[in-house]
């Protein structure tokens, strides 16, 4: 009993001594997660792919992390700045204070950050423009509806979100402007982005008081609508990912966030030698939104609903069609 | 000859068990590593290696560990009292508030007179959190334990309202203040080193690990050495003995909950004054239940309650640190290993005692032949 004891310390010890673990390669990709979670069928997931698609391109491997909650966001970036990671990408407008102080302290490291705009010399910032993208999904809900109401749960409530709401009412009224709208919000504070059950009760409220289609921004949560769709047999849009797959038949399409576009693009651009700090803008000339076209959808978009959009599109990117934006979308601090 | 001891000494009790306990522990989580195909040794090496291969990793240990001090202190006071302060988390919400109304108040004009007030703030506020509970347990024979669960929840949707209204950053879209003023703060250990000419790598480890101590020693006094730590154990171990011998227990109740309250709340410090300077909406992540755990497995003594907070601080830091380095360890895994500590160490303290304690009665029947 003794021996065994003094054994096991022993391997304790031995455990703990492989101490360097250094990356391997030159250049050092770094991808953090919002608390949403890597494979969250939406935003953090279209991210996640972004960098594989770098990964596969390049060779090059990326390191990634999921924080547990928002305080953590600080300490993660810190920890692979002084790893010196030559590239921190981080995305969520809740990173906006902790890209901030972390950069502020770290001038050597570049960071890009998604959907919030930080002005500092080694910091890039990618917002896009969701209102064009909910403008599309708008008119495909209006065109889709057939009681005439239509809804939006959006997840957290801030300015951010509210910028899908404004493009998605505008995209919707153009088409027809007798529609009537029924808005929710899951909460006010980062769990409404993952509360799928809440999001869920207000679809099926949503959908027992007649609307037929529902446009969910609330990145996980928005799966609890989907599914409401399938249980009302009623029609959701998903949002960031191409959420289509999740129930066919009950996707009438997804607002496309090409999250995985913005942070590929950073990666290869850190790794060509490329990269440029300052703000860029993504919208539809850009394709940094879109609405998403497959096999699940193919029968509930029709050809003359297809047609309206490409032409809405073409209007939008022309500047003859302006969308409405909401103020302080993307500020964080 | 073999017959089991009923107690063992204090040195088995208290420190080989509690060993053995994290031992059975590890070696369960050992395998779920293993089962997920990745090495455990190395799993453990890098555990360790995270928690204090370097002087920043020790820096984070300790750092969390303080908060582990104050919402395990916390436990542990209205325990002896008798009581179970389930209400962790939401005073130190509360305290958190406190904290940050005191550096508003006073930061811009006297940045360090408002620290001294942000820790009045804070352990105020806490308190004045647990004397709702507090007053209807001792008045009203209302369940402690639901009401601090349910102070729980009002005190998180408080700060919700708060951070998402009139103390929210402005232009901001998450639940959290604006930067506290310059200069209202705690100062960081490596801060007061490099003042000593002392060189240390940068981590959050502040001033209030400190703060966490004395605590300890004052709980640790309060309990052994004063009229009043007598009278709270005394009611706490019988209520109506304490009642018959002079003691008024509703009083002991509310004093000893506020107690409780005030260290529970004093988890702020730490996290907000010490390292983020910002009031964020769910910064105590927890903490609060965890102290549950801490207080059990410390066996309820300060110094047992400092032990275990350090073995806390080592989990939660080395655990990141393992989450960062294997990626087939997620973060959920993380908590399963947390939570087999508890398990085996909180909750199941008594699992090894049987042949502990046969073991020890043949060596010392051996001893006695």
């Amino acid at each position: 009993m003794k021996y065994l004891f003094v054994r096991v310390v022993a391997l304790l010890v031995l455990a703990s001594t492989p101490s360097t673990l250094a990356f391997a390669q030159d250049f050092k990709p770094v991808l953090l997660y919002d608390i949403g979670g890597k494979f969250d069928k939406s935003f953090n997931e279209a991210a996640f792919r972004g960098a594989e698609k770098f990964a596969t391109e390049s060779g090059i491997d990326f390191r990634d992390f999921e924080p547990n909650s928002e305080t953590q966001y600080e300490q993660a970036l810190k920890r692979f700045a002084r790893r010196k990671a030559d590239l921190i990408v981080a995305v969520g407008v809740g990173y906006s204070v902790a890209v901030r102080n972390v950069a502020e302290q770290y001038p050597n490291v570049k960071f890009t950050v998604i959907d919030a705009i930080i002005d500092l010399p080694n910091v890039q910032s990618i917002t896009f423009k969701e209102n064009e993208g909910s403008f599309l999904v708008g008119m495909a809900a209006a065109m889709a509806t057939k009681s005439g109401k239509v809804g939006f749960i959006g997840g957290m409530d801030i300015p951010l979100i509210r910028r899908f709401q404004v493009g998605y009412v505008q995209g919707a009224q153009f088409v027809r402007d007798d529609l009537d709208f029924i808005e929710n919000y899951v909460g006010t504070t980062p769990s409404a982005w993952n509360d799928p059950i809440k999001a869920s009760e207000m679809a099926k409220s949503q959908y027992a008081r007649g609307v037929d289609v529902i446009f969910s921004a609330a990145g996980p949560s928005g799966l609890g609508v989907i599914n409401a769709a399938k249980d009302s047999g009623a029609l959701a849009i998903g949002v960031d990912s191409n959420q289509n797959h999740v129930q066919p038949g009950f996707v009438l399409t997804s607002m496309l966030k090409r999250v995985d576009l913005a942070v590929s693009q950073a990666m290869q651009q850190a790794n060509a030698g490329t990269w440029k700090s300052g703000h860029q803008v993504l919208g539809l000339p850009e394709g940094g939104v879109d609405y998403a076209m497959d096999e699940h959808n193919a029968t509930l978009i029709t050809a003359e609903m297809r047609e309206r959009l490409e032409d809405a599109r073409a209007k939008i990117i022309a500047g003859e069609i302006t969308v409405d934006d909401v103020d302080g979308g993307n500020s964080g601090h | 000859m073999s017959a089991v001891p009923a107690k063992l000494p204090t040195v088995l009790e208290s420190l080989l068990m509690p060993f053995l306990n994290i031992l059975v522990a590890l070696f369960v989580s050992g395998l779920v590593v293993w089962g997920l195909g990745e090495d455990p040794f190395f799993a453990l090496g890098l555990l360790i290696e995270g928690a204090f291969g370097y002087e920043e990793a020790i820096g984070y240990t300790f750092y969390y560990a303080t908060n582990f001090i104050f919402t395990g202190l916390a436990v542990s006071v209205a325990f002896h009292a008798g009581h179970f302060n389930i209400g962790g988390e939401g005073q130190a919400m509360l305290g958190g508030l406190g904290l940050t109304l005191a550096v508003f108040w006073l930061g811009d004009t006297a940045p360090l007179l408002s620290v001294f007030v942000a820790v009045a703030g804070a352990a105020l506020f806490g308190a004045g959190w647990a004397f709702v509970p507090a007053w209807l347990q001792a008045r009203r024979g209302s369940h402690i334990v639901i009401t601090t669960i349910m102070f729980n929840f009002i005190a998180s949707a408080l700060l919700a309202y708060l951070l998402v209204g009139p103390l929210q950053r402005p232009g901001g879209q998450m639940p959290e203040s604006s930067d506290f003023p310059d200069g209202a703060g705690l100062m960081q250990f490596h801060e007061v080193l490099a003042y000593f000419g002392v060189s240390f790598e940068q981590s959050p480890l502040n001033l209030s690990f400190l703060i966490a101590l004395l605590a300890a020693l004052a709980v640790w006094f309060l309990l052994s050495r004063t009229r009043f730590g007598y009278e709270m154990r005394v009611a706490g171990k019988n209520a109506s003995a304490a009642a018959f011998a002079g003691v008024s227990v509703p009083r002991v109740t509310i004093i000893a909950l506020m107690m409780s309250g005030a260290l529970a709340g004093m988890m702020g410090l730490n996290e907000l004054l010490g390292e983020q300077l910002r009031l964020i909406g769910n910064f105590t992540l927890g903490y609060g239940f965890v102290g549950i755990a801490v207080a059990f497995m410390g066996r309820n003594h300060p110094l047992g309650i400092v032990l275990a907070a350090i073995l806390f601080g080592v989990l939660y830091q080395g655990g990141a640190e393992l989450a960062f380095e294997m990626p087939t360890v997620t973060r959920d895994l993380i908590v399963v290993i947390q939570g087999l500590v508890i398990l085996f160490a909180g909750a199941m303290p008594h699992l090894l005692r049987r042949p502990v304690a046969a073991l020890y009665g043949r060596f010392a029947g051996r001893g006695a032949a």
